[in-house]
């Protein structure tokens, strides 16, 4: 139902981010799209939520459809109003608000406001500990409830596509465990399509169905999940399973190169 | 005592007024983080308009209150359109430069219009003084003070219970995110300006109703600048508190300083209470604090 087709980005009409991208998002699935730090995961989903355009990015080639719908010119607010919304890295809660009036804002776009109370009560049956913080300005909130918050606030705008960026960042094992389990249960029991970008393949792979490796601006491998993890590459490179248990992504990357001069 | 009481009251009153103003200049600093230097003039087009209509077109004043609050939406939103939106994204300064030559235009496009002598509105209120206790209160004031408390709970209740309200604050604190919500900006930066226009406009009325009107009322566009950094810039209760408080510092080093040194000195006040205090608290008394998690 979401495809990228050859997509090329550029910031600032000169930096050349992604380099002919494509990937597709089949309906009510999970899709990861892994890589290191710098691939472009997070212009990926930039380029298809429309925010590329508030930091002097541009689709210049390639298309990105959606339901059969070109919207790699559409703005943000368009985006959104079509089903697709990001879930931004770094949480970005409005710290000011309160819980409640951050899920509040996650409806923004919807026509039907006499359903918005019930869904927050949905956002509270899925995240219960977010009903007890409900006046609680957001700012104060732990990384792991700001993080509950944002995917909730995601859920207010009922999407076709969840757009997640790094949910488990910052977080501790057992919160980015716990979140996982959520966002697993949010694709089945709402029938939520989600794309979600991670660093932390191992955690992403546990729930998702299908994935893309990401590395320089385009994608290196994919696969249904059951091949990545049997995958060489994937297992020593993104799952760290070789010798030493798990390595710094900086030193897989440095790794990686040496091997490719050899 | 009475006295006192008496620069008190006006001190209140004038200042809640200020506050009023001083809402505006929050609004427009905390969705764009421009300080808006034609604030004045906003004070001065309603202020003419509202005139005009109501001495030259003899329509009655709260239909013409009603009439200068839409125009000045209007104008509001013309002015982010044409002036303002095409610096959005650009740095600061330029969107503040834009501001102040905004500002030279309309005082220029007043002067052409209306003038430059000072005009009165014909009797609105009426002048016979309400007595409570000792002190003796001007009707203008009153009425003054009532619709300025009235305008202040209507803001507040929309921007703590309305849809387009809370996404102003959502846009204040995270344009960005605001963005990743599907809030369209350019409405809220829009919505911004024309709020001020309007309470500036109503600023203007009742202050034009209290003294009379000339193209001087625009220095109140200044005199709000200091109201709203005491206030923090960008706290809505801190431009209420801190108009409040140089309405009566203000009153009150009219009526006891400046007749011991021969006047002025209630003019330079509020500015020496603004050096003060940005040396003192430089985020103003409820600037925002940026929320650190521990
Ligand atoms: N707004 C921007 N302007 C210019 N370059 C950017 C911008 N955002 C990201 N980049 C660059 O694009 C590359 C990919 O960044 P990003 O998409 O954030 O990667 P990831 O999310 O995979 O870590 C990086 O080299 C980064 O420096
Ligand atoms: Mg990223």
């Amino acid at each position: 139902m979401l495809t990228l087709n050859n997509v090329e980005v550029m910031y600032n009409r000169v930096i050349l981010v992604l380099k002919g991208m494509s990937m597709v998002i089949p309906e009510g699935k999970i899709v990861t799209l892994l890589g290191s730090n710098g691939a472009g995961k997070t212009t990926t989903l930039k380029a298809i939520s429309g925010l590329l355009r508030s930091e002097d990015g541009e689709v210049t080639d390639g298309y990105i459809e959606f339901n059969g719908e070109r919207i790699e010119a559409s703005d943000a607010e368009t985006i959104v109003k079509k089903g697709i919304f990001q879930c931004m890295e770094g949480r970005r809660v409005f710290e000011h608000l309160t819980v409640e009036e951050n899920l509040l804002v996650g409806a923004h776009t919807r026509k039907d406001r006499h359903n918005i109370k019930e869904d927050i009560q949905k956002v509270y049956r899925y995240f219960p500990k977010l009903e007890m913080l409900k006046n609680r300005q957001a700012g104060y909130l732990s990384g792991g409830e700001q993080q509950m918050l944002a995917i909730g606030r995601g859920m207010m705008a009922r999407p076709k596509v969840l757009l997640l960026d790094e949910p488990s960042l910052g977080l501790a094992p057992l919160m980015v465990k716990e979140i996982f389990s959520i966002i697993k249960r949010i694709n089945e029991e709402e029938g939520t399509t989600i794309l979600v970008v991670e660093q932390n393949a191992k955690i992403a792979l546990s729930i998702a169905d299908y994935g893309y490796i990401m590395e320089n601006g385009r994608i290196v491998m994919d696969g249904p999940v059951e091949r990545l993890l049997e995958n060489e590459d994937v297992k020593e490179f993104y799952l760290g399973m070789s010798d030493k248990g798990r390595k710094n992504y900086r030193e897989v990357k440095s790794y990686k190169r040496r091997k490719r001069w050899l | 005592m009475s006295f006192f009481l008496q620069m008190l009251v006006t001190g209140i009153v004038v200042g809640s007024v200020y506050s009023l103003v001083a809402l505006g200049f929050v609004l427009i600093y905390k969705s764009s983080d421009a300080i808006n230097f034609a604030q004045g003039e906003f004070l001065l087009v309603g202020t003419y308009v509202c005139l005009t209509l109501v001495a030259s077109y003899h329509i009655p004043f709260i239909l013409a209150v009603l009439i200068t609050l839409v125009f000045s939406a209007i104008l509001g939103l013309v002015v982010e359109r044409i002036v303002l939106r095409p610096f959005i994204g650009k740095p600061v300064i330029s969107m503040i430069m834009a501001t102040i030559g905004l500002s030279s235009i309309l005082a220029g496009l007043v002067h052409i219009i209306w003038g430059h002598e000072t005009r009165v509105y014909p009797k609105v209120f009426s002048d016979k003084p309400i007595q409570l206790g000792e002190v003796v209160i001007a009707p203008v004031y009153a009425w003054s003070l009532v619709i300025v408390v009235v305008m202040l709970v209507i803001f507040t209740l929309f921007f703590k219970y309305s849809k387009l309200g809370i996404a102003m604050r959502a846009t204040a604190d995270d344009q960005q995110a605001a963005l990743s919500m599907g809030i369209s900006v350019k409405t809220i930066f829009a919505v911004a300006w024309a709020i001020a226009a309007i309470v500036s406009a109503v600023g203007g009325v009742l202050l034009g109703n209290i003294n009379g009107v000339n193209s001087s009322l625009s220095t109140i566009g200044l005199k709000v600048l200091p109201v709203a950094i005491l206030g923090g810039l960008d706290s809505i209760p801190g431009a209420i508190i801190g108009g409040i408080i140089i309405g009566i510092i203000e009153s009150m080093t009219g009526g006891y300083l400046d007749p011991m040194v021969g006047g002025g000195l209630k003019e330079v006040i509020p500015f020496v209470i603004l050096v003060l205090i940005l040396m003192i608290k430089p985020y103003g008394l409820f600037g925002k604090k940026e929320i650190e998690r521990v």
